[in-house]
């Protein structure tokens, strides 16, 4: 069984974000940059699927500038078995993104195919259903438990009152919750190998697929600085506030 | 809390921007040691001791090892630290892959040990005395015994020691009496006490291997009848280990590091193999030594990189008063400390002889690997002189510095660097011992004027003074490097004189040489660091307007900083040298 693997390469999580001066997004020179840390739970979802004996292969997928590569190696050094990148400099959307993948999906023919849940640059938490209905394909999202059966796999999946559990029918998208697991360090050794696998470039027009942005960024701003908290005096006057001042009720 | 996170852009302008660290992967046995790879394990290392190491550093301390009849048990966490630290192969950085080992280069090892040393020194020690044992065993014990030991010593599943020391001796390790009698197997009965034995004890690996400095009965007097013994903790019984007649007597209470243990070590008739010839055992040891000064040099850089980033975020932080020419920061109800000069004048301190160090240690870094890779011999035997020339200095200049740098961190933190909660203490008390151990700063200063000076009749010197005179040439027709290569040059130019000075009078007699050393050694390195750092001016100028503008202007700002308030230190010294040794030696003992 073959399991294909979605990593974005996104800013590091312990970089603070700071809006360009023109507005027109986050600055990105000289930020660390790093795997979004649901795909490296994507990534390690995989590889232990792999060290169970039920995947037989795990192969990694990035779109992104040629530094996506890195991110790629990253997984392959987790333990993926080969990379494709889809090189591109321009912003890819997530309709893009499952255009892509649905492409690379029909030449690999994987089994299964994981993603996580969001990317933590512009949290849309949208590929890997679009991907689903691009493919017609079962999906089973923001799973924090994944359990391969012969032909179906249960997906538990964090919703808003607490777990649900689904059987679907193989083949499946599965998006990675926090829980799912703790992705691991990739070892020394590990680090070596992943050196010599091999990493297939593409880019979007040998897939055939349009990746021209349906939506314009207008202007991106930092949120709005919280206030300073107000003491009162009784209820009353904070009903009266909250009534006529903050106007939420 | 201390703050610490890898100095990974630091690291990428010191390897591909300033010392073109690709050229490694064209030296035969090197071939895998491409940049991609250095950037790869830098990452993966940071992210294992920024989230592996760093939180147990500060806990590690509090509750320290302790001893309980006769085993040595590390603080909370140290065990499963250590084990996700040796599967994920990082204790085979730079051993051989003969033994299982990635054969990476030293020049990457040292910077994945500074990552180790800024967020656990104590942690360190672990590892760092196993690649010492390593190295000793690998370049002179007998092949037989290479292949019992290396691969379980690369592999961390078994850690090593050196045991020089003894209670009346350290510095002079021809008066050990630790002894040593052949069984007639091709065995040693060793038996003698051994003291600051670091690592002897602890619960991290399944075999302790000692090295042990000990004497034959028919050992001349003196260091030249010192042999050194491979003795492990436990020895291949029928049926499984059993253990050897050796055991920790106690371990020592001390300032810091002290999640590391020191044990007195106890060695009563205990089974031991020759390592290398007999009586030559300190030769043998040198091996080690001399990596090891290496790698505590780097414990001084590690660890002061830990308080500059710590003191840094305190002094961006940190709100207090207005700055003197008028506030500011309006917006803040008051000015954070780091626009007073004198903090800025703490912090530039730090960081101009942390980067400034941290290029001398990359650069030698890469000369040791030079050694031993380049295909041409000349070249090697080039850098063997440079890094046998510089080893005294890295170690005694980089802890100095180490020490100095973590005062000063403190001093930005004010009463909150005394108190424990921001382990600005600990880096002061950790950072201590690297200027003591593997051979007191005094001994390389020694090490430095009395056997390397006039080693091969200069020819060591020549490896570093040539290189330089020739960069000082070239620099100092380009006007934009001008203001910092001419200070360099004149300090460099009274290098070369003062080298004269103390070789001519040190000759007739050595007190000269003895009382000039310490200083010589600190002018040396301000000299080595002043030329670093113009060569990294000239990296950075053509980069200043770019994306990264702000990284090469803090990069110039901080060279300009080194040149004008730091290197003219080299004055004080220069004028202390040439009082030449009367000062120091003609009070009369008594009157001390």
């Amino acid at each position: 069984m073959k399991v294909l693997v979605a990593v974005k390469r996104v800013v590091d999580y312990n970089v603070k974000i700071r809006v360009k001066a023109d507005k027109t997004g986050v600055e990105t020179a000289n930020v660390k940059f790093s795997m979004n840390p649901f795909d490296e739970i994507a990534v390690e979802q995989a590889v232990r699927l792999k060290e169970a004996g039920t995947a037989t292969e795990v192969v990694v997928v990035s779109i992104g500038p040629a530094q996506a590569q890195e991110t790629i190696r990253t997984a392959l050094a987790m333990g993926a078995d080969r990379g494709i990148h889809v090189q591109t400099d321009a912003e890819v959307q997530p309709l893009a993104v499952a255009k892509l993948l649905k492409a690379i999906v029909a030449n690999e023919n994987p089994t299964l195919v994981i993603v996580g849940k969001q990317a933590i640059d512009d949290d849309c938490s949208q590929t890997g259903q679009m991907l689903a209905a691009l493919l017609g394909w079962s999906q089973g999202t923001f799973a924090s438990k994944v359990d391969l059966k012969d032909g179906t796999v249960a997906v538990t999946r964090e919703v808003d009152g607490g777990l649900e559990t689904v059987d679907l029918k193989l083949p499946a998208i599965v998006t990675t919750d926090l829980r799912l697991n703790e992705p691991r360090y990739a070892s020394l050794p590990n680090i070596m190998k992943a050196k010599k696998k091999p990493i297939d470039a593409t880019t979007a027009e040998a897939l055939g697929v349009d990746i021209a942005s349906r939506l314009i960024t207008l202007k991106v701003e930092e949120p709005a600085k919280r206030q300073g908290g107000k003491k009162v005096g009784s209820i009353a006057e904070l009903v009266d506030k909250l009534k006529n001042e903050a106007r939420v009720i | 809390m201390a703050t610490y996170k890898a100095p990974l852009r630091e690291y990428k302008f010191m390897l591909h921007e300033l010392f073109g660290v690709e050229e490694v992967s064209t030296w035969p046995g090197l071939e895998d040691a491409t940049p991609e790879i250095f950037d790869a394990v830098l990452e993966e290392a940071a992210k294992i001791c920024e989230d592996v190491l760093f939180p147990i550093n500060r806990s590690g301390d509090e509750e320290g090892c302790t001893f309980e009849n006769g085993v040595v048990r590390t603080p909370k966490g140290f065990k499963e630290a250590y084990d996700a630290f040796r599967e994920g192969g990082w204790t085979s950085l730079s051993a051989h892959p003969e033994y299982g080992g990635q054969g990476l280069p030293h020049v990457l090892s040292f910077l994945v040990e500074e990552m180790i040393c800024s967020t656990n020194m104590s942690f360190g020690m672990y590892p760092g005395l196993t690649g010492g044992a390593y190295n000793a065993i690998a370049a002179h014990a007998s092949d037989e015994l290479k292949q019992k030991y290396l691969p379980k010593m690369a592999s961390g599943e078994w850690s090593g020691t050196m045991n020089l020391t003894e209670p009346h001796c350290g510095t002079d390790l021809g008066l050990i009496r630790t002894k040593a009698v052949p069984v007639g197997d091709g065995t040693y009965k060793i038996t003698g006490t051994k003291i600051f034995i670091s690592a002897g004890e602890h619960d991290l690996t399944e075999n302790i291997i000692h090295l042990v400095l000990a004497k034959l009965p028919d050992a001349p007097p003196g260091p030249r009848g010192i042999s050194l013994f491979i003795v492990p903790k436990y020895l291949d019984g029928d049926g499984g280990p059993k253990r050897n007649s050796l055991a920790c007597g106690s371990i020592e209470h001390k300032m810091g590091i002290k999640a590391s243990s020191t044990c007195v070590m106890n060695f009563d008739e205990a089974t031991g193999w020759l390592c290398g010839e007999a009586h030559k055992g300190l030769r043998a040891m040198f091996t080690m030594m001399n990596t090891a000064r290496l790698g505590v040099g780097i414990q001084g850089l590690g660890v002061a990189e830990t308080s500059y980033q710590s003191a840094r975020a305190y002094a961006q932080d940190r709100l207090q008063g207005r700055a003197l020419t008028g506030t500011k920061y309006p917006e803040k109800p008051a000015d954070p400390i780091l626009v007073h000069p004198d903090v800025r004048r703490m912090l530039l301190t730090m960081k101009s002889q942390v980067e400034g160090g941290r290029a001398l240690a990359v650069w030698i870094g890469k000369e040791i690997d030079k050694s031993k890779h380049h295909p041409d011999p000349a070249e090697r035997e080039a850098a063997d002189d440079l890094v046998a020339l510089i080893t005294p200095i890295i170690k005694s200049f980089l802890t100095d510095m180490g020490s100095e740098t973590c005062n000063t961190g403190m001093q930005v933190f004010g009463g909150h660097g005394y108190i424990r909660e921001w382990g600005m203490e600990q880096l002061v008390r950790d950072a201590r011992i690297a200027q003591i151990y593997e051979g007191t700063n005094g001994i390389q200063a020694l090490d430095l004027v009395g056997r390397k000076m006039p080693m091969h009749m200069g020819r060591l010197l020549r490896r570093f003074f040539h290189p330089v005179d020739a960069y000082i040439k070239e620099a100092s027709v380009k006007p934009e490097l001008q203001e910092f290569i001419l200070p360099v040059a004149k300090a460099f130019a009274r290098l070369q004189q003062i080298t004269g000075f103390i070789a001519q009078k040190g000759m007739s007699n050595p007190d000269e040489a003895g009382a000039a050393a310490t200083e010589y050694l600190r002018f040396f390195a301000l000299v080595a660091i002043g030329y670093l750092w113009t060569r990294m001016v000239e990296v950075s100028l053509p980069k200043v307007d770019g994306d990264d503008g702000l990284f090469y202007r803090g990069k110039i700002a901080t060279a300009r900083f080194f040149i004008t308030r730091i290197l003219p230190q080299t004055n004080a010294h220069a004028a202390a040298i040439m009082a030449g040794a009367k000062p120091v030696m003609e009070m009369e003992d008594a009157a001390f």
